[in-house]
């Protein structure tokens, strides 16, 4: 945790020459600590600069743009626990243009202490910060977790595995997972027959062998085991510790995910080489949503007049907005909800399965549309 | 005794028909591809992750963006070997011979530069900084002008062959990569792989003059890209692949309307005329072949298995 806000600025090294005198954008990338909880293998640390190293690579994207256009990127990085998020107006420094990697509680403060900023959401997955609870001031650039389950089932049903059984882990991350599992199972219409929640405290890394297999035993015949594991305690045990010999789908095994370091195709290959250059460390879905979001303000400020927090976002929901993500596919956002629109890796460890949509899910406007809340069912009334 | 005069007549034309060289990413090879059987006559070993091909002018050389090498290669196109390689830069995608027949423009895919190359004294003679992700390369044919694309930037650079500068930059649609000049050298046209377009721009102020946008009914728009392209020698027509879409496009360059869609191979990447233009050969990278496409009945007639991933073609005159 941190005692004091952090602060610090990354801006291109001006090595080459400056066309002309430049014009300076600002963003504030503001990451909020968030509660972290102690799991069974200590495999997976989350790195320390999740997300801020997207931003930073995204910035030296701009610039090199910027440079041809005389504008200038800069990221004012502002690290901080949730209770001081009171006192944080003295430290920005941007034009309103925000950078948000924080829970949905914070995220929702930040958004909810001035109108006329433009936040974008780079982690909280939660569906209700798109339906219910969406602001008008806050654009999503991290897909929900609800967008990662149905591009899950379009997989589950196209390979017509539908018989469905699912474990569950018991905190409050897992049960919206679940929830999500269970809103895709009903949109594609496949069942998931039976679950179990995963509530025992041994320590898996030596019982897995004979505590899972057991734990397994009890459910009925599955084509595939969903898992919902968000923070990765104990669902990496489970592999070929059930008792019937079945794949793993959900948080662990086949997983939806908006970046994973196996992603390579449409020129993904040099985004991560980039990335690597800069980060020493694979990119993540965090990192990725936050290129997302800094190239996002990048496109709106060197392909239009759009300078204050209000006119990029007003340019970033036009239909002249569209960016290309190394994802095959043109990056919109969603006018009803301010979600950006993109295709979901289903990925394991070692290569990309698929790429969802799927061929076959259409959509009346935009296929990628058949990911998450749509328009019709949407009860986000901040975008009218 | 006949028979061995005709069948030595046929070896004979055999051996001078031209070839098209293909460049297999994934496999590390070139598919040599006769012209007139239409069926690959030899394989070679090349350089890691093999891209842009050109020839010299002369067809005596042959010049290989092997990427992962972070090398071009010079290679003697009569016994494939490969001869020295070129400093080149990190990461060569792709590139394009100046009318001099001496310098390479050489884009660097990981580098966001432009790297000129003496072919001669196999010296750098400069690098240029341009924008992220450069790939599409081509050359104006007075050689007063060289144009990057930059895939990620998004621009079309414009470099002056004299001071080695860049002179304009033009936006242009999403993730462009390839460009072109018009035989007469007035317009210049890029491709925008996810904008879904291509785009004209008059050379002589860089203003954008028209742009040509593509539909083909049952297929998604996004899955639309215009990634290579070819203006026919007249600047009548240009063909123009359409990637996931499998569909190459031919685009009427008066009107700019697209008259007919020619369904290719998988992920149609670049293509290849023969040498009076009758036939064009297009590689398709996720199906592993080339096609050959009739240009006037504008039909698909052969499909020619080659090796992985194939990237870029280059036809090679033999007389």
């Amino acid at each position: 945790m941190f005692s004091v806000i952090r602060l610090y600025l990354i801006a291109l090294m001006v090595t080459t020459v400056q066309a002309w005198a430049a014009e300076i954008i600002v963003i504030d990338y503001i990451k909020v600590a968030k509660p972290t909880r102690p799991l069974l293998s200590n495999l997976d640390p989350i790195p320390d600069d999740l997300g801020i190293q997207g931003a930073a690579v995204a910035i030296d994207d701009n610039n090199t743009t910027g440079k041809f256009m005389g504008l200038t990127y800069e990221l004012n990085v502002i690290e901080l626990d949730p209770e001081q998020l009171s006192t944080i107006s003295p430290t920005l420094q941007s034009n309103g243009l925000l950078i948000a990697d924080a829970v949905a509680k914070d995220l929702l403060q930040l958004a909810d202490a001035d109108k006329n900023q433009t936040v974008f959401n780079v982690s909280a997955k939660d569906s209700v910060l798109r339906d219910t609870n969406c602001r008008a001031n806050v654009l999503h650039t991290i897909p929900s977790t609800q967008m990662e389950t149905d591009a899950l089932f379009q997989f589950l049903k196209q390979r017509k595995w539908d018989e469905l059984a699912l474990v569950y882990g018991n905190f409050e991350d897992d049960l919206a997972y679940r929830e999500a599992l269970h809103r895709s199972a009903k949109k594609y219409r496949l069942d998931i027959d039976e679950e179990r929640a995963w509530i025992f405290d041994a320590d898996l890394r030596r019982t897995a062998g004979a505590e899972l297999p057991v734990f397994t035993q009890q459910l009925d015949e599955y084509d595939v085991l969903l898992v919902a594991d968000v923070a990765g305690d104990f669902d990496r045990y489970i592999h070929f510790n059930t008792w019937l010999p079945r794949p793993l789908a959900g948080t662990e095994g086949l997983e939806p995910k908006a970046w994973a370091d196996v992603v390579e195709q449409w020129g993904a290959a040099q985004l991560q080489s980039r990335f690597e250059d800069k980060a020493s460390r694979d990119m993540r879905s965090e990192d990725y949503a936050a290129w997302l979001a800094v190239r996002s303000i990048g496109e709106a400020t060197l392909r239009s007049k759009a300078r204050t927090a209000s006119e990029v976002r007003d340019y970033l929901l036009s239909s002249e907005f569209t960016m290309a993500g190394f994802k095959g596919r043109k990056l919109s956002y969603r006018h009803w909800n301010g979600q950006m629109r993109q295709p979901i890796p289903l990925v394991h460890a070692h290569a990309v399965t698929a790429n969802a949509p799927l061929p076959g899910y259409l959509h009346q406007r935009n296929e990628l549309d058949s990911l998450g809340i749509d328009e019709p069912e949407s009860k986000c009334g901040a975008f009218k | 005794m006949k028979s061995l005069i005709i069948g030595m007549c046929f070896m004979a034309s055999a051996s001078i028909a031209d070839e098209i060289w293909v460049s297999n990413e994934k496999d590390n090879t070139i598919s040599v591809i006769d012209v007139e059987t239409l069926e690959v006559t030899r394989t070679l070993e090349v350089g890691e992750r093999p891209r842009g091909i050109t020839f010299s002018q002369d067809y005596s050389t042959l010049y290989l963006c092997a990427s992962d090498s972070d090398a071009v290669q010079v290679i003697d196109p009569e016994s494939g070997k490969i001869l020295h390689d070129l400093p080149s830069g990190e990461d060569p995608e792709q590139f394009i011979l100046h009318p001099d027949n001496r310098r390479l423009y050489i884009a660097n895919e990981d580098d966001a530069i432009t790297t000129v190359v003496d072919t001669e004294t196999r010296r750098v003679i400069a690098q240029i900084d341009v924008g992220v992700e450069p790939e599409g390369m081509a050359v104006s044919p007075d050689g007063s002008m060289v144009i990057t694309t930059s895939e990620t930037t998004n621009m079309a650079h414009w470099i002056d062959t004299e001071t080695h500068e860049i002179f304009a930059n033009s936006l242009v649609g999403q993730r462009p990569r390839h460009a072109e000049f018009t035989s007469d050298g007035k317009t210049l046209w890029v491709s925008g792989e996810i904008g879904g377009d291509i785009v004209l721009f008059n050379v002589e102020d860089q203003t954008q003059i028209g742009q040509v946008t593509f539909e083909i009914k049952g297929i998604h728009p996004d899955m639309i890209q215009p990634v290579g392209f070819k203006l026919t020698p007249d600047d009548q027509y240009a063909f123009v692949a359409l990637g996931p879409s499998n569909h190459l496009a031919v685009v009427n360059a008066t009107t700019l309307e697209v008259e007919d869609y020619i369904l290719v191979g998988r992920r149609v990447w670049h293509m290849a005329f023969n040498r009076d233009k009758r036939l064009l050969f297009t590689t398709n990278g996720i199906s592993g072949d080339v096609t050959v496409v009739d240009v006037e009945k504008r039909k698909a007639i052969k499909t020619i298995k080659v090796g992985r991933y194939p990237w870029g073609a280059a036809l090679r005159i033999k007389d």
